[in-house]
């Protein structure tokens, strides 16, 4: 599943880093998401996927019965999607703001700062 | 853009709204002994208020949270830093996690869960911050308009 | 002890509040903290004198081994008791120097913070708190050289005094770091006791140039110097404070600290007081060369702190002696005479002596006080200047090194500083009235009480020396040397020193006689001394401003997609050349997934594609959506449950958040030419790849242990908790999460400003956006 999982994974990143090099700004948000899903993927399938045994210690012993799937990746995901959306927010008024401010949808015309 | 109001959004937003921050602060609590916590419970609850905000409007909103979700987040950030002390008075290490077992209804109080509170306020109040302050400008964009 | 010193940090930030209810009696009352620990440092004499020395342990990372104990012995508790009684005497003085200034609270903010951290690196034991402390004590000396921030040459002097410490600051670290890794141990007072691990080690030249560097900085030593009379721009109580008394000693003090470590080499011994005697002459002709009163005095602080590297760098028994009575004639008549200076500055209005004269029959008080301080600047008897003077000369006649060239620097800083004592005290004072710039008057009584005092002290150790026997006894023991026995006396006969001594008394009155002509001929060593290293200061900063304009050119042109393909390009050159040169490629590539995960990889990656090829915005919305419900899918088929619920909402979240945004963003347009298209897939094609084979070379090859397997295993003992990932959150990583939490809330309060600045915008109807707002 892993092998799977790395081309997937590789498509993802490649759409991301087409989209982010689009002139257009809207385009850019969208390779943004492309980008935070396909590394969160990829620091979470790193890890080696494990089907059917989520981190959980069962009630009454101190811990899991056998091998459960790494817990720390799936941490780190999880603030990752979290922060990830704070980001998306952030950038999505950027460029709301700077397309009513500049009116172009151009990157290449946004490159001075005093525009 | 956003017109509060039709029918059907209404009527849901007001008895969905109960139920999910129950269900919300029910994922909070049970956070650390299965799957849950303050970012999954913050985000179920920012949902809730976003539906109701949709529904009713930014006014309804701020009277039903009666503080600004900035404020939210700047109370998150304090439940954070303030669940760290608690050690620091013991003599142990900034951040060692205290327990105290809260006598009748035996509940298990514990600086983590204060530090999860922290988190879901603060997650609660990041989103509704966004929310609100797009919505907002849109209104203030479609009266000039 | 540690918790009060942090207090005293929180008392400082207090200062504004307590300025709204107590005015202009502020600064007595914050002198009280001072004080208080004077008295506390007071209270603990009894165990020093009795050659103990005390160690308050405080773990404060213990992980990294870092603390925050500290170590009170003879030579720190010399300069905590400096720092504390000084202290206090300057609060009492600025309170009346800065009588109706505005900006009083922030003044008062700034010294506290300032003493504390002062008051924090005399005292720490450990090599990494002295350091917190020491680049504490360069801030706020930065904002107290800066402190009247309108005036542009306040600014830069601020500027220069921070970039020349703290550059110096960042060779101390890396010093630091040699040390603590050649002596095993981030502890003063264990490093102390390695002495000879320490000289032997490999890393000790290096470390040694490092340590030095952060000191020389510290201290204004030759070729540093510059920063320290340009710091005079700072309110004379500041000066008093900082550039006399306490913060250009720390640099002496982290070498007096270090010595018993560090010293005795040939190494030290010859920089130490080469670079010394160097910086005391350079002091002593400047100061001749000057006429503003605070430049005299802060030239002639040059030259002591020459002195006092100069005698450390000497080692012997007499020299350290000499170090430690000379560091404290030093503070008190320096202390003095700046608050003096700042009286006649505050009186005449104007800083020139040579505008000014007969200064004793109106504030004759004053008179009395710079009398007594510079007759110990003079080092004549019978004030303690006088004995450290003798000392000096004495242990500087027994060097082992380069001894007739330091006899020779040391006894033409000698006369120079007796011509400069003249200056200060005859020029103002005596001679014919002088009409002034403004009326002078008797200073009031909390400017006098402070320079009084620490006069007073000069004169009555020098008249009974044998007060200080232990003190020096103590310290200089802390210092290292063999058990010293310490039996201090004015008058010893007469022998070479006395007789230096008053050789440099007629030298020095003949430099004063004929001070204008020895003045104008000096001119040609000011290119030399005062000009060239500061020249060389500003050749630096004008090259790194030069260097920085180039890169910017050349690298941040404003094509946001140059800097995408750049950064590219850079990691796909060094990822791809390690992953394929270094190791060799190891792929193996296995399909045993199920034919239902086969189609939700499918699903995300049609939904990845689709997102780039859609015409319209909704529609490559939507593709991203699929793709990321599948991602939770995924999530749900490989055992993370809270990861797929987090994302579900924020998939939501995201659709809501974009659905409101995105209809007001324009249309996709296709902007870039066809052959761009091309270079730009090629760059995401390899890009993908790479990460492609990363991730397989990664699974392929050698698995090391797992962090994650003691968080397994403890999740329930030590943490309570059987969710482990929540755990981890809120309990293992917590610092991690809450450095997360102040990311969100930052990009919700950056949100909430880019919005409100739009609608200030609106409201002042200006901009672009204004003038629609004006139409509509």
């Amino acid at each position: 599943m892993e092998s799977l999982m790395a081309v997937t994974i590789g498509v993802l990143f490649a759409t991301a880093i087409y989209m982010m090099l689009r002139r257009s700004i809207v385009k850019l948000v969208i390779g943004l998401m492309l980008l935070s899903n396909a590394a969160n993927l990829l620091i979470f399938s790193m890890a080696g996927m494990v089907r059917g045994a989520p981190p959980l210690v069962p009630k009454g012993l101190s811990a899991p019965a056998g091998a459960v799937a790494d817990p720390l990746p799936q941490a780190l995901v999880l603030t990752a999607i979290v922060i990830a959306f704070g980001v998306l927010s952030f950038a999505v008024v950027l460029v709301r703001r700077a397309w009513e401010v500049v009116r172009a949808d151009d990157l290449d015309r946004m490159k001075d700062t005093d525009t | 853009m956003v017109r509060s109001g039709t029918l059907i959004l209404s009527v849901a937003a007001r008895l969905l709204l109960p139920l999910q921050l129950l269900f919300s602060v029910f994922l909070l609590l049970r956070g650390h002994d299965e799957p849950g916590g303050g970012f999954i419970a913050g985000l179920v609850a920012s949902g809730a208020f976003t539906l109701y905000f949709f529904a009713y409007g930014r006014g309804a909103l701020s009277k039903m949270l009666k503080v600004s979700p900035r404020d939210l987040v700047a109370m998150g950030l304090l439940f954070g830093v303030l669940s760290t002390l608690p050690a620091w008075w013991m003599g142990e290490p900034f951040f060692t996690s205290q327990w105290w077992t809260i006598p009748v209804i035996d509940f298990k109080a514990s600086t983590p869960l204060i530090f999860d509170i922290g988190v879901y306020l603060a997650v609660v109040g990041s989103v509704l911050t966004a929310i609100t302050a797009l919505v907002d400008t849109d209104h203030a964009d479609d009266s000039r308009d | 002890m540690q918790l009060a010193i942090l207090a005293g940090f929180v008392v400082a930030g207090l200062a504004p509040l307590l300025h709204r209810g107590f005015g202009a009696r502020t600064p007595l009352l914050m002198a009280m903290l001072p004080a208080a620990f004077a008295v506390w440092l007071a209270s603990l004499w009894p165990v020093l004198a009795d050659g103990e020395s005390l160690l308050l342990e405080w773990a404060w990372v213990p992980g990294l081994d870092i603390t925050l104990t500290f170590l009170i012995d003879g030579l720190s508790w010399l300069f905590a008791m400096l720092i504390t009684v000084i202290g206090t005497l300057v609060l009492v003085y600025a309170g009346e120097y800065l009588k109706g200034e505005c900006d009083l609270p922030r003044f008062l903010v700034v010294i506290t913070a300032f003493m504390m951290s002062m008051l924090g690196l005399v005292l720490a034991d450990n090599l990494v708190a002295l350091f917190v402390f020491w680049e504490l004590t360069s801030i706020t000396s930065y904002l107290l050289i800066g402190f009247h921030h309108t005036d542009p040459v306040a600014r830069k002097s601020a500027q220069q005094g921070l970039f020349v410490t703290v550059g110096g600051g960042l060779a101390l670290l890396a010093g630091f770091v040699m040390l603590a890794q050649a002596g095993d141990s981030w502890s003063l007072a264990v490093l102390n006791e390695r002495g000879g691990q320490l000289t032997g080690h490999e890393l000790y030249t290096p470390m040694l140039l490092c340590i030095l560097i952060g000191a020389f900085t510290k201290s204004a030593q030759f070729p540093f110097h510059f920063w320290l009379p340009n710091a005079m721009a700072a309110p004379t109580p500041v000066s008093a404070y900082l550039h006399s008394a306490t913060m250009v000693k720390a640099g002496v003090y982290l070498l007096a600290r270090l010595h018993p470590a560090l010293g005795g080499t040939e190494l030290w011994e010859v920089t130490l007081s080469l670079v010394g005697a160097v910086t005391m002459l350079t002091g002593a002709f400047l100061a001749i060369r000057s006429i503003n009163i605070k430049l005299l005095l802060a030239y002639s602080t040059v030259m002591a702190l020459g002195t006092l590297t100069m005698l450390l760098g000497l080692g012997t028994e007499g020299a350290l002696v000499a170090f430690v009575v000379f560091l404290l004639a030093h503070s008190l008549y320096k202390g003095a005479l700046f608050m003096v200076a700042g009286i006649v500055d505050h009186e005449t209005g104007t800083k020139d002596v040579t505008a000014m004269g007969g200064l004793r029959r109106v504030m004759p008080r004053t008179a009395v006080v710079a009398c007594v301080a510079s007759l110990s600047l003079a080092g004549l008897p019978p004030l303690l200047g006088f004995l450290g003077k003798e000392l000096m000369l004495k242990s500087v006649l027994a060097a082992d090194h380069y001894g007739g060239l330091i006899l020779l620097l040391a006894f033409t800083g000698a006369f120079l500083t007796l011509a400069v004592a003249t200056i200060v005290l005859l020029k103002p004072f005596f001679g014919p009235r002088v009409e002034t710039p403004k009326t002078p008057h008797e200073a009031p009584a909390g400017m006098l009480v402070g320079p009084a005092l620490l006069a007073a002290l000069s004169l009555l150790f020098g008249l009974a020396p044998g007060t200080l026997d232990t003190l020096v006894e103590v310290t200089v023991n802390g210092l290292g040397a063999v058990e010293a026995n310490v039996h201090l006396a004015l008058w010893h006969g007469i022998n070479l020193p006395l007789l230096l001594s008053m050789a440099s008394l007629v030298l020095g009155l003949l430099v004063f006689r004929y001070w204008d002509g020895v003045r104008r001929r000096l001119a040609w060593l000011d290119p030399l001394i005062h000009r060239g290293p500061e020249r060389g200061y500003e050749k630096l900063m004008a090259g790194m401003v030069w260097v920085a304009e180039w890169q910017t050119r050349c690298l941040q042109n404003g094509y946001v997609r140059n800097y995408l393909v750049m950064t590219l390009l850079v990691l796909l050159g060094l990822v791809g050349h390690a992953l394929l040169v270094r190791h060799p490629l190891d792929i193996e590539m296995s399909i045993d997934a199920y034919f239902h995960e086969v189609v939700v990889a499918g699903l995300m990656i049609a939904g990845a594609l689709a997102a780039c090829v859609m015409r319209s915005r909704l529609a490559a919305v939507a593709a991203v959506g699929i793709m990321g419900f599948s991602i939770a899918l995924i999530f749900v088929l490989f055992s993370a449950p809270d990861l797929a619920i987090t994302q579900l909402l924020v998939e939501t979240l995201t659709v809501v958040l974009l659905v409101l945004v995105l209809f007001r963003l324009p249309r996709f347009a296709t902007l870039s030419a066809p052959a761009e298209r091309w270079r730009d897939l090629v760059v995401a094609g390899s890009f993908g790849t790479l990460m492609t084979l990363l991730m397989l070379s990664v699974l392929n090859g050698e698995r090391l242990p797992r962090i994650s397997d003691y968080m397994v295993a403890n999740s329930q003992p030590l943490a309570h908790g059987h969710n482990i990932v929540n755990v981890i959150l809120v309990d293992f990583r917590a610092l991690d999460t809450l450095g997360e939490m102040f990311v969100l809330a930052l990009a919700a309060i950056g949100v909430h400003a880019m919005l409100r600045f739009h609608a200030a915008e609106y409201d002042a109807g200006h901009g672009q956006s204004g003038r629609r707002g004006n139409n509509g």
